[in-house]
């Protein structure tokens, strides 16, 4: 079975938000703060209104009504303050995009810029310990006596790993088309990656109650994160549209994506490692510096993997965060484990060199019992059967740990490894199945934002019906449909999933229809620990004379549960890791300290790989069985590809060159340096 | 404003341009042509490809007063009379894309590469009109980003159609030029 709208994709059926026909629509340009901090002290839209086209403009200046509610990032005009550079000052609305952009570059704003602070440091003063961190793991833990663990360790680590900005650049920029009808009920056409939370927010933040936005979105261009939350392009062409009195779309440009969609936060990670002489950790500390706006506190969750990952019987990870000048971070593909796995599965392989011992044979050693942290059991945890295999599948066993000896022509080259973890968790969701024209039809607001979700849920339903997949047709990404959670978290199909087997088994009992909803279910997910794992190899080849490095293959092995469909979880697995490589290697917003803002904001400044970069990528998993997630006994796949792929790149430049690389990405200059 | 006449996958269009409007913003807010896609509207990200009189272009970058007496085909016109092009059989088959939104732009580019002649920076014998390995698919499909990170497939479906042995034939149906 092939992806159930994959002709709809090759033939450009398929309509994503901007791309919907209204009658009357107009265009909404967003305009940005020129200062990274200070106040709006004048908005002069009188020219830019008598440009032909020009339908209205929004601003400070005259603010629109918005509840108290709206979140800061999403409360636009509300304030003449500016939190950051790049931040939405104004909107200008009018008959097409030519003329809306061409009305920016005239409207005239002038500030009150006050002196900025955008530079993320170890010394920073403003550093303070969060509440929690995202979501809501605790932001400290600690247990045993790590100072006796490191005093005692045979051999140890103490090491500054460094990740810097970047940005999840789906394909789709974020756009919205907002419609009003006459009884101001709201429709918006959005890229999101849930529509339920999507609807919840624009309602809170236009202070309509919820059942009067309606959020219509069936296909969404990639999100990996940033369409997790309501972004301001939605709110600005709700207010565009009632200002203007028609339809109105806003696509936000692929630079204005970089200031206003998110991004992951530069982190700055200590590792401090203890061993015994046969390499059982004695201690791991896990120390987390990162950065969030002014505006919102967003808590990356970076050392919540050196919480799950090793048997040491000392552990405590820190997070602490500064406040600075700068856009709001948030959700990029794995947040947490993807920053913090490097910097771990780096420390890991220098304390193998270290210790003299193998670095896949040195994760067997600290295989835990239960999970180190909580102490909780695993529902089930196959770490060492992906190590297993994936270095019989890659050949690792004859490797020669020495670094720097193999060259082939211009070329050093080397291997290295990595382990992979990301929860397996569940959020509350709601699902109708129903008889339909001799089918079925089975209803939820879930979100295939390139997952394969409609697909994968199509199979669920089937087999929870003993029927066909071709009987089957799932209706979703409308918030009109049964409230579902979001694509997010690997969660979708974990949480979608039950729901719909559970709506599917109300329908059998009752023969016409059922309606399920999964709040207590999920209430019932505790006693165990429940996480994916995996295994990722990389072969690279450096050239020592112009610093290039080739990643020929990657291979990981994954435990991820039950797979739903091969096909896709293939997919998804393999594009985790191609994003992965892209970290390893290029990927880097870079901050402009004297502007205040993000300095490379395009696809041209900005890498990420391309497909000459991709040459052997593969992906498989070992069988596993797990009864303690979900009626699937599946795992969420979408995120842990990306997680240890940076690793195990530097790991290998590593075992090719001799030289350790602790900061990403590792460009050239660092391999020359 | 200017006056243009455009074919667009066979059909001739008369419009009055806006002398600032690109293509790809012609196809999809005048002619409803939205299977060409915006990602970047700077020609660094390949999802506006389509084929202007057989070569594959950014259409971000073309200007719609500058297409005068242009013809294109976009994504919408890959497919005749409801069957799939190859390339887009193939797309399907290997599952090549994720969540579709470089596609056209990765369909349009393919079938326009299969019609181009010549070595790339990746041909090992310059003199010779090299045979589309996968590494000569990589390289001359590299203007086109997938940020889902489908490339293993994307060759995969290109060298299936490649490999058939089709590809002159399947570039001259659509582009009008034999590789």
């Amino acid at each position: 079975m092939n992806r159930i709208e994959g002709r709809d994709k090759v033939t450009g059926r398929a309509r994503y938000a901007y791309e919907y026909p209204a009658d009357g629509v107009a265009y909404a340009y967003a305009v940005q703060s020129g200062v990274a901090r200070g106040r709006i002290a004048s908005v002069d839209a009188l020219g830019v209104l008598a440009m032909p086209g020009v339908l209205a403009v929004l601003s400070c200046a005259e603010p629109p009504a918005l509840s108290a509610d709206a979140s800061p990032e999403l409360a636009l005009f509300q304030t003449r303050d500016v939190a950051y550079r790049g931040q939405i000052v104004a909107g200008i609305v009018a008959e097409t995009l030519e003329a809306a952009r061409a009305a920016e570059r005239e409207l005239r704003i002038s500030y009150e810029a006050e002196p900025h602070d955008v530079r993320l440091r170890p010394d920073h003063p403003g550093l303070y310990a969060p509440d929690k961190v995202n979501p809501n793991f605790p932001t400290d833990t600690e247990k045993g006596d790590v100072n006796a663990g490191l005093a005692a360790a045979a051999v140890s680590i103490d090491a500054t790993y460094a990740t810097p900005t970047q940005h999840n650049n789906p394909m789709e920029p974020h756009a919205a088309m907002a419609v009003w009808d006459a009884g101001g009920a709201l429709t918006v056409y959005d890229s999101t990656q849930g529509a339920s939370a999507d609807r919840d927010m624009i309602a809170a933040a236009l202070g309509l109650a919820p059942e009067r936005v309606r959020v219509v979105s069936p296909h969404v261009g990639g999100g990996f994160g940033s369409k997790g939350t309501t972004r301001p392009h939605a709110i600005l062409a709700a207010l565009a549209a009632r200002a203007a009195g028609r339809p109105v779309k806003v696509a936000l440009t692929r630079q204005q994506m970089f200031d206003v969609t998110g991004y992951r936060t530069p982190t700055i990670q200590r590792l401090r490692l203890g061993a015994d002489p046969e390499g059982r950790l004695t201690a791991l500390v896990h120390d987390v510096i990162e950065q969030s706006s002014t505006l919102v506190e967003f808590a990356e969750q970076t050392a919540t993997p050196s919480r799950v990952m090793y048997a040491a019987p000392a552990l405590r990870t820190t997070h602490r965060l500064v406040r600075l000048d700068v856009p709001t971070p948030s959700w990029m593909r794995a947040p947490g484990e993807c920053p913090g796995m490097f910097a771990l599965e780096s420390a890991m392989d220098e304390l193998a060199i270290a210790a003299g011992l193998d670095p896949v044979e040195l994760r067997v050693r600290n295989e835990p019992d239960t999970e180190p942290e909580s102490g909780l059991p695993f529902s089930s945890r196959n770490l060492v059967g992906c190590l297993r295999e994936g270095a019989r599948r890659f050949g690792w066993d004859h490797r020669d740990p020495r670094p720097g000896l193999r060259q082939e022509g211009r070329w050093l080259i080397g291997t290295g490894m990595a382990a992979s973890t990301y929860p397996a968790r569940r959020r509350p969701s709601q699902a109708t199945a129903a008889t339909a024209d001799g089918g079925f039809v089975v209803r939820i607001a879930a979100a295939d934002i390139g997952t394969g979700a409609r697909t994968a849920l199509t199979r669920i339903a089937a087999q929870a019906l003993d029927t066909s997949a071709d009987r089957v047709r799932v209706e979703l990404g409308d918030s009109a449909l049964p409230t579902a959670s979001l694509a997010g978290g690997s969660m979708g199909t974990s949480s979608w999933g039950s729901a719909v087997v559970k709506a599917c088994e109300a329908m059998l009992k009752d023969g016409h229809s059922g309606r399920a909803d999964t709040t207590e279910d999920v209430k019932g997910d505790t006693g165990f620990a429940r996480h994916a794992f995996g295994a990722q190899f990389a072969e690279v080849w450096v050239d020592p004379a112009t610093g290039e490095v080739r990643v020929p293959r990657l291979l990981g092995v994954f435990a991820v549960g039950r797979v739903i469909d091969e096909t896709l979880a293939r997919s998804q697995l393999i594009g985790g890791m191609t994003m992965g490589l892209g970290m390893a290697l290029m990927e880097e917003t870079e901050m402009d300290e004297e502007a205040g803002g993000f300095l490379n904001r395009d696809l041209a400044q900005y890498h990420v790989a391309a497909c000459a970069d991709v040459q052997d990528i593969d992906a498989m998993w070992i069988d596993e069985e797990d009864g303690h997630l979900n009626p699937m006994g599946a795992k969420g796949i979408g995120e842990i590809g990306i997680v240890g792929t940076a690793a195990a790149v530097a790991n290998a430049v590593y075992h090719a060159t001799g030289r350790r690389i602790r900061d990403l990405p590792i460009t050239p200059a660092k391999i020359l340096d | 404003m200017g006056d243009v006449t455009v074919r667009v996958n066979g059909t001739p269009h008369s419009l009055d341009v806006d002398s600032r409007m690109s293509l790809l913003d012609l196809l999809r807010e005048r002619l409803g042509l939205t299977g060409t896609k915006k990602g970047c509207d700077h020609g660094q990200c390949g999802a506006c490809t389509v084929l202007i009189d057989g070569r594959r272009a950014v259409s971000c970058l073309a200007l719609a007063v500058a297409q005068d007496g242009a013809d294109v085909t976009t994504v919408e016109g890959l497919a005749a009379d409801g069957a799939l092009h190859p390339l887009q059989a193939a797309f399907i088959e290997r599952d090549a894309f994720q969540c579709g939104y470089c596609t056209p732009g990765q369909l349009c580019s393919a079938a326009g590469m299969l019609g181009e002649a010549g070595p790339s920076v990746v041909t090992e014998d310059l003199t010779a009109d090299p045979p589309l390995s996968a590494a000569e698919i990589r390289e001359r499909m590299s203007g086109n980003l997938c940020r889902c990170g489908a490339y293993v497939n994307i060759v995969a479906a290109i060298g299936d159609v490649a490999a058939a042995g089709g590809a002159a034939d399947m570039a001259t149906a659509v582009t009008g030029t034999a590789r």
